[in-house]
């Protein structure tokens, strides 16, 4: 049993401080872990996981110091070491897998001197050596041609097969603990299932301990024994995997837990959508000069309708929203909006196509300029659009039919003055569920789902009749986005909005969108409602990112492993 | 004390005070000298006296009041031409990075060909041909140096328009010169305004070494440089004479550097404090 074996890392009343007094990054958090076991950290940003994987080789980022507590590896508290006794634990009894590892990489050496590095540095193996345990590693880790994999340059991998160069480099010295901080938050769920594999296996053979961080429940729930639930820097709970998934003792878990169980039963509700056809794209090719992104693709999105493109990076499913925005002018083929055909290209849409069409992007912190209040942000579109100074190339009256459709005519937005485009701005606050005292803060003054409430605000001031949602809840806490899931879909039903949803998430797709177009290397393999989409019979490539998503058991990776291995031994 | 809603440090304070002396000097100069600016009252090169407190000069007029005057002169056109400077250099800079295409190749091909020059050959050859009136001085190198404005402006710029606010304000339907004005000017505005406090600098010490070589401000005027060369033969007498302008270039150009760094180190660590390792 894993209590038998030997404590491996301990620490004990860790606390970190900021360097502005009275900031508090983390608080009393012991942390004990056994050889060879692995500990998820899981909360939402901003909880202190990764300061703590930090810590625990005793290092601390810019702007935060360790105040109290001691660091353990077996037995020497490391942190009353000097600081070539700090360097000869580091990479040798503990290693740290950064998030992302194109970043983690020097773009000038190759992989093989960066992973072979560490050893040498620590004198623990020869040149040749060290080498051909990097063979080793590349090889069992799955990297293409492993003898020669070494001698390429980090751009000259791919996202995940640097994420796993990455846990090669960490395991180099053989440490005895690993510190994992979101290994697989940066690839795609198709990518992400295979580094998981294979991380699992290699804690697994060479019985490394590892502190493995994540915000994603389910994924850790497939590689760690023991689950410890972080939020604002202290500890939640505590406990085995199978107990924290199936009973939470604390609220805060069982919220987390239960985020993706009440999503499951969750539909798109098809009294919303009307017959009346808002955007038809027929036929559309791309390129990014002699490069073809997009390839004969054909979409539709009536009223009140949210249609979802889900593929993995690169499949050209955000050069779909940039062409149907006209930031990128089509090659081939027309878009029309409510049977008009669209100019190619933004500078030649007019004003009020341009307000017709809004966007919401993926990461809300580049965003929204930091430089401008929400009331200027907010207010803006409103008084471009519809107020008295703006050059309005909109008549009133002449939109009435669009502006009836959505809530309210459009003309009576109409030469706005500025007190209406200020109650206007209040009225927005209030749709999106923000508070009117915030519109003389700045951005970043909010936290990341007000600050995509603010987002959705601005594109709503245009009053459009539809929204490109770009990931519009990759980038929060899975809390924080179930709440920006709840505002779409009231806005949507009070609205009568029509959303393009970009996406790599089937759970949001399977839960919001009437209907769900799969895209591959810039082509459409399947586009139908969303339950025929989900319930097959599948394209393969549909398949094989339905079965890539995580689900929050204990057992998934496993059965996936298992089925793969029948359906190998059957051919 | 706080400044900007940070502590100054010790020699950015000194920098702050000089500067702040310096200013008050050139902005008062007419009701702080002791003397008028040209009027000759003891005999070349007066050792320091109650009357004369740093000496006369090489025509016996008021040290003091030639430096307060050379200070005003050089200081005000040093300002004018970094202000003009940085008015041709961000509008060009920006205008180059939002817009892209021809625009930004004709302008960066330009700004290539100037800096293909060197600035004082350059400098030499128009104030040759035009003759040095300080409008054509202040032009003249005010549109050198908007080059290299141009450059860090164009470079900041391109930093700002791929940010999906920037997208969003195109997607709106904004025209160039408000994305310029709202989107970019104020995100740019930390880096530019101390590059404004070097370029400053530079331009200072250029006008007074246009002025050593007899090319920039003209006598009567006063001028920081102009007044190092007049009085230079002085040091063959191993009189202090050259050495009280040639000061006051340096001080005033440490000081500014000192300003300059502080703020530089303001922006480079908003966190306020290195990595515990």
């Amino acid at each position: 049993m894993i209590d038998d074996k030997k404590i491996i890392l301990k620490i004990t009343g860790l606390r970190l401080e900021g360097v502005r007094a009275g900031n508090v990054i983390v608080d009393d958090v012991d942390v004990t872990l056994h050889a060879g076991e692995v500990l998820g950290l899981i909360g939402e940003s901003g909880a202190g996981k990764s300061t703590i994987g930090l810590s625990a080789m005793s290092y601390a980022r810019a702007g935060v110091h360790i105040a109290l507590g001691s660091i353990e590896i077996d037995g020497i508290d490391i942190r009353k070491l000097d600081a070539s006794g700090r360097r000869g634990v580091r990479g040798r009894r503990i290693a740290y897998v950064a998030q992302s590892a194109s970043a983690a990489f020097n773009p000038s050496h190759t992989i093989m001197d960066q992973v072979c590095e560490a050893p040498m540095i620590h004198g623990l193996m020869a040149r040749d050596e060290a080498e051909s345990w990097a063979r080793h590693l590349f090889k069992s880790l799955d990297l293409p041609e492993p003898e020669t994999f070494g001698n390429r340059y980090p751009h000259q991998a791919s996202g995940g097969q640097l994420q796993r160069a990455m846990a090669a480099m960490a395991m180099s010295c053989r440490p005895d603990i690993l510190v994992l901080d979101e290994p697989t938050t940066a690839l795609d769920v198709t990518t992400q299932i295979e580094v998981l594999i294979l991380l699992k296996s290699l804690i697994r053979e060479y019985g490394t301990a590892a502190l493995y961080i994540t915000h994603d429940l389910a994924v850790v729930a497939q590689v760690a024994d023991r689950i410890k639930v972080l939020r604002h820097g202290k500890e939640v709970e505590e406990g085995t995997v199978d107990g924290v998934l199936q009973a939470p003792t604390q609220d805060y878990t069982a919220r987390l837990v239960a985020v993706r169980g009440a999503a499951a039963s969750e539909r798109a509700d098809p009294t919303s959508v009307k017959p009346e056809v808002i955007l038809k794209v027929d036929h559309i090719d791309a390129a990014y000069g002699s490069f073809k992104v997009v390839q004969d693709v054909s979409l539709d999105v009536r009223k009140g309708e949210t249609v979802a493109v889900v593929g993995e990076s690169g499949s050209g499913k955000s050069t779909l929203a940039r062409i149907i925005t006209g930031l990128l002018p089509p090659t081939a083929g027309t878009i029309s909006f409510k049977g008009q055909v669209l100019p190619r290209s933004l500078a030649e849409r007019s004003k009020n196509l341009k307000r017709t069409i809004q966007l919401v992007y993926q990461i809300p912190d580049v965003a929204l300029n930091p430089r401008q209040t929400l009331l200027e942000t907010i207010g803006r579109p409103v008084s471009f659009y519809f107020g008295q100074g703006g050059s309005n190339d909109v008549k009133p009256g002449e939109h009435q039919t669009i502006g009836e459709t959505i809530g309210r005519p459009s003309s009576k937005y109409m030469g706005m003055s500025d007190a209406e485009v200020d109650t206007r701005t209040k009225e927005l606050m209030d749709l999106v569920e923000l508070p009117q005292a915030f519109l003389t803060r700045y951005p970043t003054e909010l936290s990341g789902g007000q600050k995509q409430r603010v987002c959705v605000a601005r594109a709503l001031a245009a009053n459009p009749d539809l929204i490109i949602l770009d990931e519009p809840t990759s980038a929060l806490d899975p809390l924080v986005a179930e709440e920006i899931l709840k505002l779409l879909r009231r806005l949507q039903a009070e609205l009568g909005l029509s959303y393009v949803l970009i996406t790599h998430d089937l759970d949001v797709v399977h839960r919001i969108a009437h209907r769900t177009a799969v895209m591959l290397r810039g082509s459409f393999v399947a586009f139908d409602e969303t339950e025929r989409i989900f319930a097959g019979p599948y394209h393969p490539y549909t398949e094989k990112l339905i079965t890539a998503v995580p689900v929050m058991r204990s057992d998934w990776l496993d059965e996936v492993l298992a089925k793969r291995k029948s359906a190998a031994a059957a051919a | 004390m706080k400044l900007l809603g940070h502590k100054p440090t010790r020699s950015a304070w000194f920098g702050l005070v000089v500067v702040g002396i310096f200013i008050f000097i050139a902005v008062f100069t007419p009701f702080l000298a002791p003397y008028p600016e040209s009027a000759n009252i003891g005999g070349t090169w007066d050792e320091p006296s109650g009357k004369m407190w740093l000496g006369a000069d090489q025509i016996g007029r008021d040290m003091l009041t030639r430096i307060m005057y050379g200070s005003r002169m050089t200081i005000g056109v040093a300002l004018a031409i970094t202000s003009l400077s940085f008015l041709i250099g961000i509008v060009l800079g920006f205008l180059s990075a939002v817009m892209g295409g021809w625009v930004d190749m004709l302008l960066t091909r330009l700004v290539d060909v100037m800096l293909s020059i060197p600035g004082l050959i350059f400098a030499l050859i128009i104030l040759g041909v035009f003759g040095s009136s300080i409008p054509v001085l202040i032009l003249t190198i005010a549109v050198l140096d908007s080059t290299r404005v141009f450059r860090l402006a164009r470079a900041l710029g391109m930093n700002l328009t791929v940010l999906e606010y920037v997208e969003a304000a195109k997607l709106r339907g904004e025209g160039t010169w408000w994305i310029i004005r709202r989107e970019i000017l104020p995100n740019a505005s930390a880096p530019l305004v101390s590059e404004f406090g070097l370029r400053f600098c530079f331009n200072f010490l250029f006008i007074a070494g246009l002025s050593f070589l007899g090319l920039g401000i003209q006598p009567p005027y006063a001028d920081l440089g102009g007044m190092v060369r007049e009085n230079a033969a002085a040091i063959n007498f191993g009189m202090m004479a050259p050495i009280y302008p040639a000061t006051a270039i340096a001080l005033l150009t440490v000081s500014v550097n000192l300003v300059v760094d502080w703020l530089l180190s303001i922006e480079a660590r908003p966190s306020g404090a290195q990595a515990e390792m």
